[in-house]
């Protein structure tokens, strides 16, 4: 009996320890996140208390909502992802490669021009959710329409819808003459983000805590309608609420950043191979991946040029293909 | 008698013919307001242009289908095009963009094909050497390599020049309405170069669709005419990319309307078809668009769009079967 009860007890030492390592790493890139910038400061003046009043603007006006918002939309997309990957049941898909991230764009884009001389913080964000919820519900319904799904043609699927509600954007934007604005959309980036231009994003934190609450639920959604409804679980409103939670986190980050690629493919992705497929013990793990995924993205950003920037979307893309590319070419044999 | 007529592929490719044949004058002669030397150079050189982008994507896209067995599987899809931006952008980084000014443009263009063509092959090695048998994992892995050598060629773009950046975009999007007409020779050249080596191994195309195992017991060197073809889409591609940019799903399109519409499997009737289809989009689809729907929609997104719903249909359908 012990061989049998041997991993039980294993599992969540280590994940314990992963979570200390990934609190650890988060904690240092926001430092250094804090640290990094235009403008020369250094954080143990501040902390020793010899700070004056230009740095300590610069930090409390710059520095750390960037580094808070960073943390925040990290965070909220590794969850996103993670969900999404449990009610597509397929774990190579993301809000960003499948569509709900470009209906967003798409959503602003659309009050753009409905609405050319500015909207509200709280009805853009409803809106921008709202076209991300559409995203995610034409997803799911194309595959619900395909009887026998192998694990790749899910992806495959929702890169190509996501290239083409892209395309559908840029005829739109083109004729509205917005192709900059899109563009703009559609490479995320926390440059901008001062004090003020990032509280939207603690509702993606408040989302991802829900997320996190129901994760046993969800990865009971994971395994399929009949066997959730089996079992007790009222699937409709669980996916119904697996849905508005994507898509606000999607909302929040879209209309604060841009479009944010690949986050909740890649955190996730890692960190099953620590923990399989509960998600209970995979959401907070992702979760902190994600931040410092994002940290780390937009430090390199913020470094590679000094002092101008690359957006985080770019160097966040190019890291995500080379996971995608390395997990597709690991599990081929599994596949083909 | 008229039906047996119509079921022949040679005279669906006439209609296709006279088809093209209607686009290109229409694309030469509506709407002519200014003088005609002007509108023979302005639009001949477009027009040309776009003759040879049909020709290259179209042949491209069906040799890439014949040798890899699929009706899915395309050049741009497989991140062909936009590896030729890359070739492009990291050719400048490398050498620097002062010390290759001074040369000829058509110099430039003909070392980027010969890096092209070489990097093109290894790819095709890397992803068919027999470890990648799934077809939609290959497609997979070449949208991902698409994304991969656009997101690297736009982080390029950035770092050679951060101030410009903002206002060019460092991948271009594919245009035909600002076509590259100052290699058009250039391009030609290399497009005839493709074509001779083409009518070397014409022979061999339909039995190379027969699979790999057929085509080696009927005699085909398997290997040695497989790599040749590929040499062949390799520059095709690098043409197309230099005239008009970096498409994704142009060439699926042409491909399987020509293939809808011959239905056939023969390349004599493909191949040409597929190339008719591609002019009869691209100038008819102009003249449509900027003279009869009066509109300034870029047909480069109009194509892309149609593509991408093609692909997802074509996706759909081949699940169900």
């Amino acid at each position: 009996m012990s061989h049998l009860k041997s991993p039980a007890t294993r599992v969540p030492r280590t994940g314990a320890f992963w979570l200390l390592l990934l609190l650890a790493l988060v904690v240092v890139l926001g430092l250094c996140s804090l640290n990094v910038g235009a403008s020369r400061m250094n954080l143990l003046n501040v902390l020793a208390g010899y700070a004056d009043d230009r740095v300590s603007k610069v930090l409390f006006a710059s520095r750390l909502p960037r580094t808070l918002a960073l943390i925040l939309a990290g965070a909220a997309l590794a969850v996103a992802g993670a969900m999404l990957q449990m009610m597509a049941r397929n774990r190579l898909v993301d809000t960003s490669t499948t569509g709900p991230m470009a209906a967003a764009a798409l959503g602003m884009l659309v009050l753009a021009i409905l609405l050319p001389n500015g909207v509200p913080l709280w009805l853009r964000f409803l809106v921008v959710s709202a076209f991300a919820a559409g995203g995610i519900l034409l997803f799911l319904g194309v595959l619900q329409r395909m009887p026998l799904r192998s694990a790749l043609i899910v992806p495959l699927v929702g890169l190509v819808m996501a290239g083409v509600i892209h395309a559908g954007g840029g005829l739109l934007a083109h004729h509205f003459d917005l192709a900059q604005s899109l563009r703009a959309w559609n490479s995320g980036d926390f440059s901008a983000i001062l004090r003020g231009r990032y509280e939207l994003l603690w509702i993606a934190a408040g989302l991802t805590l829900a997320a996190m609450v129901l994760a046993d639920r969800f990865t009971v959604i994971g395994m399929g309608r009949d066997f959730a409804t089996n079992i007790g679980v009222n699937y409709a409103l669980l996916m119904a609420v697996g849905v508005i939670l994507v898509a606000m986190i999607v909302g929040s980050v879209v209309v604060t950043a841009g479009v944010i690629p690949f986050i909740g493919l890649v955190a996730p992705n890692l960190i099953r191979l620590v923990t399989g497929d509960n998600l209970r013990r995979a959401i907070p793990l992702a979760a902190l991946l994600g931040a410092a995924l994002l940290l780390a993205a937009d430090l390199l950003g913020r470094l590679l040029i000094h002092p101008y920037e690359v957006p985080s979307s770019n160097l966040l893309s190019i890291a995500g293909c080379v996971v995608f590319i390395g997990v597709l070419l690991q599990g081929r044999a599994k596949w083909s | 008698m008229v039906m047996s007529v119509w079921r022949k592929p040679a005279s669906r490719v006439a209609l296709l013919g006279l088809l093209a044949l209607l686009s290109v004058i229409g694309f030469m002669t509506l709407n002519v307001q200014a003088d005609w030397a002007f509108i023979l150079e302005y639009r001949g050189g477009r027009m040309m242009a776009l003759l040879f982008t049909a020709c290259a994507i179209g042949i491209s896209t069906v040799l890439f289908q014949t040798i890899t067995h699929s009706r899915l599987l395309t050049p741009a899809l497989m991140g062909f095009d936009v590896l030729y931006v890359l070739v492009t952008t990291l050719v400048l980084l490398i050498w620097g963009g002062s010390e290759l000014a001074a040369w000829s443009p058509s110099l430039r263009f003909a070392l980027q094909v010969a890096v092209m063509v070489g990097l093109a092959l290894l790819l095709f090695r890397l992803l068919f050497s027999g470890s990648v048998r799934s077809l939609h994992l290959m497609i997979l892995l070449g949208m991902l390599a698409g994304m991969l050598f656009r997101e690297l060629s736009e982080l390029a773009a950035r770092v050679l020049d951060p101030s410009e950046f903002g206002i060019s975009s460092g991948v271009p999007q594919a245009s035909f309405n600002r076509v590259n007409t100052k290699l058009l020779w250039a391009a030609a050249a290399a497009l005839a170069v493709a074509g001779l080596l083409l009518l070397r191994w014409r022979r061999y195309l339909d039995v190379l669709s027969l699979g790999r195992d057929i085509a080696i017991n009927l005699g085909v060197a398997h290997g040695r005419v497989v790599l040749g073809v590929m040499v062949v889409v390799a520059i095709m591609v690098s043409v197309a990319t230099v005239l008009v940019g970096p498409t994704l799903f142009f060439g699926l399109l042409i491909a399987n309307l020509a293939y809808w519409i011959t239905g056939s499997q023969r390349h004599c009737w493909t191949l040409p078809a597929s190339v008719l289809t591609g002019i009869v989009c691209l100038l008819g689809g102009q003249v449509v668009l900027e003279h009869v729907l009066s509109s300034t929609l870029p047909l480069a997104l109009v194509i892309e769009l149609a593509g991408g719903l093609l692909f997802i249909a074509l996706l759909l359908r081949g699940v169900r079967q």
